[in-house]
């Protein structure tokens, strides 16, 4: 039996999707879970698989054009099939009234077949229940909701094109069912191989991506690295940490810690940051592990404060320290100092006002933190002292791009500039 | 244990009902002297005496009636229906007595009485004689229903009627009172009335089935297990009151079901479960409920005909198919 293949939601966000290319011309056999076209979204390019075996009759919408969610596209059926039927409907689909705004394009859209006149029928006919209507077994309409998933991107292979029970189970096995999931159910984890790690999950690494890292490496070195460097006005963390500190001289909270955990909730709240780029996919961290760089007496070690997002300014405190001095002692276990999400480097108290700091593979970004220095500022056309600090945040530009990274760390000196920003 | 047939189960569960309850009597057309139209009493006047099994004239609404009073007094009457065809003379009694008396009586008057006797399809003796009527007497509230489909379920759950304080219809195969099987000798042996029985487990399809279509399903399961269909085969056993939650167990495991049944579709009991399944299992349901009846025509006589009216092995096995789209 033909079957419609209908523009699928490819990204949580997605309305109407613009073929990129088509990847069989008509006549080409296909097979299921073969890619069959590239799709722009909203958000990138992807590919669409077929969801049934067959020959691809007739592309309805070709290269460069739209089509809103669950509009035909293409049918692919027998080689010889009578296929009229579902042309029929797709031509009345196309006469759907498109916005004013676009005349030049409805000109040039595929000449309808029908004259003038038999406009109103026709439309009368797209609207008809009976054409679009979704035929979908109760339990794979359950099934579908409880996984996240589209029924609208699912071929139904039941009586009358009925989506049933094996329909679901083979969308969920297959891998570009995570990619129809993303954003419609919470995202699965999986778990870390260190029992306290971040669990991850692992999408695939896009075309763009793997051509921007393949690209960057042949630039500069196996981790493209680029810069960001912002300065931030501490005095209302300086004064925060005097507040705490007066509260509690034990807690010996310090400007780093602060930053840690300010660093923790931007991660968090941008996992494109919190990631690492592995090849064939990126893995993006659930929680943010914060590596903090501790100078040793030969080099260098980063203990990681696994969940920082999670925990309290006093416990990273506590943490940091107890780590630290462990470190300088060489006592620190492997799980202790290895698989950070991202790291902080703070050398200010050498009285460095700005550096950049080496990426600690996989990670995909580290903040170097320099001095809180009083300087001379302006505000409101004002000449004012204040207590400023200069980050610098390397990137890893196969992971990272340029107003990703700028976002996080606008995302960071809003916090720090303005720290109750961390209890609300 | 010894393996015998459902006739004679049945006479074993008679026997020892009489034996261990002085209250229990036996009547019915022929069942004295002759010793049953279907053997099943054999044996029972020269043991029990005349007092306790009695022959009856052709007058089904008399002695149901005179059963109904004799309950109401406080014996325990087998009456027997030669076929449950002449019931329907009797339905009255059945209904309106037995049924009802507890009811309006206000509680003071249960009526321990067991109906039974032959139903469902025969041998070739034409649409009068052939039939099933459970869906009637199911679908009065006071009355219990009971349909064995093996030797085992027929001796236990018999004596679990008999020893019952409500009407109970117990309607035995015709065609099966010569299927053999196991059945323990145990005189205090006996099955609970209104607890479904898992024939055959499976995960596929669940086929609910009940006295002939008990076999008929089991085969048609060992069938589609060649074809790599694994059925569940329940059966219910007691139609009123109904073991729903077995099968909405089993509807959860296997996400399609098929109703087998030789009495007719419309009104008749799997339109009930069918009807429970989708209130109770909706969600669970892949395909809708296939139910496989005898067909919507009076029995024919004619051999090839009476073949085609009465559900068999392929029917039950193309329904299986269809629910689970095997063949799309």
């Amino acid at each position: 039996m033909a079957s419609k293949v209908i523009m699928p939601k490819l990204s949580p966000t997605m309305e109407e999707g613009q073929i990129a290319r088509w990847l069989k011309k008509e006549g080409d056999k296909v097979s299921m879970g073969e890619p069959l076209a590239e799709i722009d979204t909203d958000k990138a390019t992807m590919e669409m698989q077929a969801l049934t075996n067959g020959v691809l009759r007739k592309i309805l919408v070709n290269e460069g054009e739209s089509a809103p969610l669950g509009q035909l596209i293409a049918i692919v059926g027998e080689p010889n099939e009578d296929i009229s039927a579902l042309l029929s409907e797709a031509s009345a689909k196309v006469e759907t009234p498109k916005p004013a705004a676009a005349p030049a394009e409805a000109a040039s859209a595929p000449a309808p077949a029908a004259a003038p006149e038999t406009n109103g029928h026709a439309k009368q006919e797209a609207a008809a229940p009976s054409s679009g209507r979704m035929i979908v077994s109760p339990l794979a309409a359950r099934m579908a909701a409880e996984a996240g998933l589209d029924l609208r991107s699912l071929q139904g292979s039941g009586p009358n094109g009925r989506i049933i029970k094996r329909d679901i189970e083979a969308a969920l096995s297959k891998p570009a069912a995570t990619e129809l999931k993303r954003g419609t159910k919470p995202l699965r984890f999986h778990a870390a191989a260190v029992a306290t790690a971040s669990p991850y999950r692992d999408e695939p690494a896009s075309e763009i991506r793997r051509t921007i890292a393949r690209r960057l490496v042949t630039s500069i070195g196996p981790v493209p690295h680029f810069f960001l460097t912002s300065e931030i006005e501490m005095d209302r963390a300086v004064e925060m940490r005097k507040g705490i500190n007066a509260l509690d001289p034990d807690l010996k909270i310090s400007i780093n810690d602060i930053v840690i955990k300010v660093i923790a909730t931007a991660l968090v709240q941008h996992p494109a940051v919190n990631a690492s780029f592995q090849d064939k996919f990126v893995r993006y961290y659930e929680r943010a592990d914060v590596g903090v760089a501790v100078a040793i007496e030969d080099g260098l070690i980063t203990p990681v404060i696994r969940s920082a997002d999670l925990k309290s300014l006093s416990q990273i405190a506590g943490e940091v320290r107890e780590l630290a001095e462990r470190a300088r002692s060489r006592k620190l276990k492997p799980e202790e100092y290895t698989g950070a999400t991202f790291s902080v480097s703070n050398l200010g108290m050498f009285g460095i006002d700005e550096f950049t700091a080496v990426i600690n593979p996989p990670e995909a970004g580290i903040v170097a933190v320099g001095a809180v220095t009083a300087k001379p500022v302006v505000r409101d056309n004002e000449v004012v002292v204040r207590q400023m600090m200069r980050v610098t945040m390397s990137c890893d530009h196969r992971v990272i791009d340029g107003a990703t990274g700028a976002k996080f760390l606008q995302t960071v000196k809003k916090i720090l500039e303005n720290p109750l920003y961390l209890v609300v | 244990m010894p393996t015998i047939t459902i006739r004679e189960a049945l006479n074993q569960a008679i026997r020892e009902e009489l034996a261990r309850d002085e209250r229990v009597f036996l009547m019915g057309e022929e069942v004295a002297e002759y010793d049953g139209a279907y053997k099943v009493t054999k044996g029972l006047l020269h043991e029990f005496g005349p007092k306790r099994v009695i022959d009856t004239p052709i007058t089904e609404l008399g002695f149901a009636g005179l059963g109904v009073g004799a309950a109401m007094v406080g014996l325990r009457p087998i009456v027997e229906f030669m076929t449950f065809n002449f019931s329907i003379l009797a339905t009255d009694q059945i209904i309106n007595s037995a049924a009802k008396m507890l009811y309006m009586s206000g509680g003071q008057f249960n009526i321990p009485i067991v109906f039974r006797g032959p139903g469902g399809s025969a041998f070739q003796v034409s649409s009068q004689h052939s039939q099933a009527i459970e869906s009637w007497y199911a679908y009065f509230p006071g009355i219990k229903v009971v349909m064995p489909s093996t030797p085992a379920d027929a001796k236990g759950l018999l004596k679990s009627a008999i020893r019952d304080d409500d009407p109970v219809i117990f309607i035995e195969q015709e065609r099966m009172y010569g299927n053999k099987g196991e059945v323990p000798d145990d005189p205090d042996f006996t099955i609970p009335l209104g607890v479904a029985d898992v024939k055959r487990e499976g995960t596929d399809v669940t086929i609910v089935a009940r006295s002939l279509m008990v076999p008929i399903a089991l085969k048609a399961a060992e069938k589609l297990a060649e074809q790599g269909v694994s059925c569940e085969v329940i059966d219910p056993r007691t139609i009123r009151p109904l073991d729903i939650d077995t099968i909405i167990e089993s509807v959860k495991k296997t996400n399609r079901v098929v109703l087998a049944e030789e009495s007719h579709p419309i009104c008749g009991v799997n339109a009930e479960i069918s009807s429970q399944i989708m209130e109770k299992a909706f969600d669970y349901l892949d395909a809708p409920i296939k139910r496989v009846s005898g067909v919507d025509v009076p029995m024919p006589y004619a051999k090839n005909l009476e073949n085609l009216a009465i559900p068999d092995v392929e029917r039950v096995i193309a329904a299986v198919r269809e629910v689970a789209y095997l063949d799309q």
